[in-house]
């Protein structure tokens, strides 16, 4: 049996779809992060299975740069995460009320 | 034959993996199962024929984006529990599985229109990393310098939010040191 883009798309899909049911069940920020982290990864395997069938490098580049965005949001937000783990003691989203009117 | 295997193979652990990710209540296991998810997505890039893709998912992903978390949970308290939300399960899994849905469609919306060309083709007779640095550098070399500085400016507001107050111990001071410390600390709140 031959393996075609869909079976990659359909894959990047489920892979999108787990992602996005952790970021919207998640309560805390670090698992929060693990997440966003799937999101990205499912989008990449897309890029990939798309450069791959087309012959076309671009999927590839654009792969990289994703790699490259996750990395610098990573570093920005542990580091916002642990100053706020510092002046609170915890990192569940719904203590960060500060904004409320 | 062996790719069909491959990937059939590598898709069930990658989806388990993330699944686990995204249902465990502890925190180490989300951080171990995500660690392996990101290595088995490196095997479709390899079976992808994106070499160069693959090996920057393994050293950059397992090695120091998992790194850089494994050292964020040692400031965090991961032995308890995670609560989670208990919003409607319906509602949270019919979203995402729209949201998904319309991810693919936007891939494969250029797709559907046959006209579809290579914008910038594969080179024949060069390997995947030849490939990839003869289309970085000259086709994509502005983004390139673009993604180095932004990736300098999050190491510079790492370290700055990260290491404030990073050069005291409590463990290399003796009490005395400790208590002043406090002090200190308590006369603030106080004032």
């Amino acid at each position: 049996m031959e393996i075609g883009l869909n079976h990659y798309l359909v894959l990047s899909t489920i892979l999108f779809c787990i992602g996005l049911i952790g970021v919207m069940r998640r309560k805390n920020l670090l698992l929060l992060f693990f997440a966003t982290e799937i999101l990205l990864n499912a989008v990449n395997v897309g890029f990939a299975a798309i450069s791959h069938y087309y012959g076309d490098l671009t999927g590839q580049m654009f792969a990289f740069f994703v790699i490259a965005i996750a990395a610098s949001e990573l570093a920005v937000g542990l580091g916002l995460l642990i100053v706020w783990h510092k002046r609170h003691g915890t990192i569940d989203l719904d203590t960060m009320t500060s904004m409320r009117g | 034959m062996f790719e069909a295997v491959a990937f059939y193979l590598f898709a069930f652990l990658t989806i388990t993996m993330f699944y686990i990710t995204v249902t465990t209540s502890q925190a180490l296991y989300a951080l171990s199962t995500l660690a392996a998810g990101m290595i088995f997505i490196s095997a479709f890039f390899f079976i992808l024929g994106a070499d160069f893709l693959g090996a920057v998912q393994i050293i950059v992903y397992t090695g120091a984006v998992m790194a850089l978390y494994a050292f964020g949970m040692m400031f965090f308290d991961t032995t308890r529990e995670v609560k989670e939300k208990n919003g409607n399960k319906y509602i949270v899994v019919g979203l995402s599985a729209i949201a998904a849905v319309m991810v693919v469609a936007i891939f494969s919306a250029p797709i559907i229109s046959t006209n579809m060309q290579a914008f910038y083709p594969m080179v024949e007779g060069a390997g995947n990393t030849q490939q990839v640095g003869m289309v970085l550098f000259t086709k994509y070399l502005i983004p390139f310098e673009v993604a180095a500085i932004m990736l300098l400016v999050a190491m510079v507001a790492g370290i700055v939010l990260a290491g404030k107050k990073m050069d005291l111990s409590l463990t290399l001071m003796n009490a005395e040191e400790i208590q002043a410390i406090e002090d200190e600390k308590n006369k603030k709140v106080l004032s």
